[in-house]
């Protein structure tokens, strides 16, 4: 049977791991190689890397980390941040990338998306999207959820997967940071709109938000960030718990 | 030598950066000759059946791999490639494979009802048949998978499955052509103790 997976998310800036709380407040948290090592060992399914860098200068410091982890760890990368050409998922890719995640440069020119899963395939091509409440309404935010756009969660997510998204990364800036638990409503709202796999994200703070979310929302995945790298949550014990709550997992 | 088969479909760095770290040198090539001379090869592949047929038929690659499968030299195809080594394919059309093992590729939509495609992620192996692919593992052990296509064909030919709705083609082998539906680059310490298994094959 498919295993839910396990996925820690390492935000990279200038070439080093940070955390955010509602994406304000940024503190070091460690090396990306050692990080990726250490969360391959494990347990983890999966690791997802973002280039918070700001500065275009910077941009290949990432491309020199990203090649570091997929030459040290066999388990899918995928990596986000700054993609705002079909061009980037080239170079990523090219870098050891498995999948690239497109957020706010696919809100900009949406055209990327089939563009580039005709270049490389569907099953690289992520659509990541940051949502957050706005008067009740499931709202899409860009630019590392500061900006308020038009689109609506559904409708979007429902576009990415007519247009060649292989798998979306849902992630919910009301629960963020706040480690209450995982936004259950609006994963459940996006999850049954679409029929490629989703991975949920923001408000992990303990174990049985997983198992939470595992129960509540047929979603194939769940991501934490602080929660693991600070070590409140290990990928281990979780997926024990798991198990015992009888949801498939890779132990 | 190891020829890793780079006809320009796919990433090839995980699969060479995990060859090395199992200490088989994997030398990436488009080279007929070069392919032609190798102790085992390795058929990497992502992307549509169609244009990755059209390129191994026009690049003269894929009756290389025929005549190196038949002078029994050690194949293994990846995820696409695997699906490459089969008769046909119904993806996008009809088209032809290299035929070295009997067997089709079918929509998995059409069979895996209700379920999402891709068939993305951790699977378990349940392993049909001996397979010498399969010396340093165990059946149930995870494995990383990411298809919307599958291989159908002769349970005489198919080693192992993962339950995804159907009892989807997880490998598949006939003689020295060996065929994984997932990605043993990407499965973790099962995934290197599967591809060292095929690397320890290798012909002198």
């Amino acid at each position: 049977m498919l295993a839910k997976r396990i996925i820690p998310c390492l935000d990279v800036k200038d070439g080093r791991v940070v955390k955010g709380k509602n994406f304000v407040g940024i503190s070091d948290v460690d090396d990306p190689v050692t990080l990726a090592k250490f969360y391959s060992e494990s347990g983890a399914d999966e690791l997802v890397f973002y280039d918070i860098t700001a500065s275009f200068e910077k941009r290949s410091l990432f491309t020199d980390v990203l090649m570091r982890v997929a030459s040290s760890i066999f388990i899918p990368l995928t990596v986000g941040g700054g993609v705002n050409a079909v061009s980037d998922f080239g170079r990523l890719l090219k870098a050891g990338a498995d999948k690239v995640s497109v957020n706010s440069g696919a809100i900009k020119n949406p055209s990327m998306i089939e563009e580039a899963a005709k270049i490389y395939g569907s099953q690289c091509v992520v659509l990541s999207m940051d949502v957050k409440r706005v008067n009740g309404r499931f709202t899409v935010f860009s630019d590392g959820g500061r900006v308020e756009t038009l689109l609506e969660a559904v409708e979007w997510a429902r576009f990415g997967e007519e247009h060649g998204a292989g798998e979306i990364v849902l992630n919910s800036i009301d629960t963020d940071g706040v480690k209450g638990g995982f936004d259950i409503p609006m994963l459940k709202a996006v999850n049954e709109a679409v029929t490629i796999p989703v991975i949920a994200s923001g408000g992990a703070g303990k174990p049985s938000d997983f198992v939470d979310l595992f129960k509540s929302v047929d979603v194939d995945a769940g991501l934490g960030a602080s929660v693991f790298h600070f070590k409140e949550i290990y990928i281990k014990d979780l997926k024990v718990l798991l198990k015992k709550e009888g949801i498939e997992v890779r132990i | 030598m190891i020829a890793v088969v780079d006809y320009g479909v796919g990433n090839l760095f995980s699969l060479v950066s995990s060859l090395e770290r199992i200490g088989h040198r994997g030398k990436v090539t488009s080279d007929i000759s070069e392919i032609m001379s190798a102790g085992a090869i390795i058929l990497p592949g992502v992307g549509a059946f169609r244009d990755a047929a059209k390129k191994l038929e026009d690049s003269g690659i894929g009756d290389a791999l025929k005549k190196a499968a038949k002078d029994g030299v050690p194949l293994l195809g990846i995820c696409l490639g695997a699906q490459l080594l089969t008769d046909k394919s119904f993806e996008f059309g009809e088209y032809t494979g290299l035929g070295l093992i009997p067997g089709k590729v079918l929509p998995l939509k059409d069979y895996a009802r209700g379920l999402k495609i891709p068939h993305m992620g951790w699977n378990s192996l349940d392993l049909k048949a001996e397979s010498k692919l399969f010396t340093h593992i165990n059946c149930g052990d995870f494995v990383y998978f990411v298809h919307s296509y599958f291989i159908s064909a002769g349970s005489e030919y198919v080693s192992s499955t993962a339950r995804y709705g159907i009892d989807v083609t997880a490998s598949i082998e006939c003689g020295n052509v060996y065929g994984t539906q997932f990605h043993p680059e990407k499965s973790g310490e099962v995934g290197l103790k599967i591809l060292k298994a095929f690397c320890e094959l290798e012909k002198s």
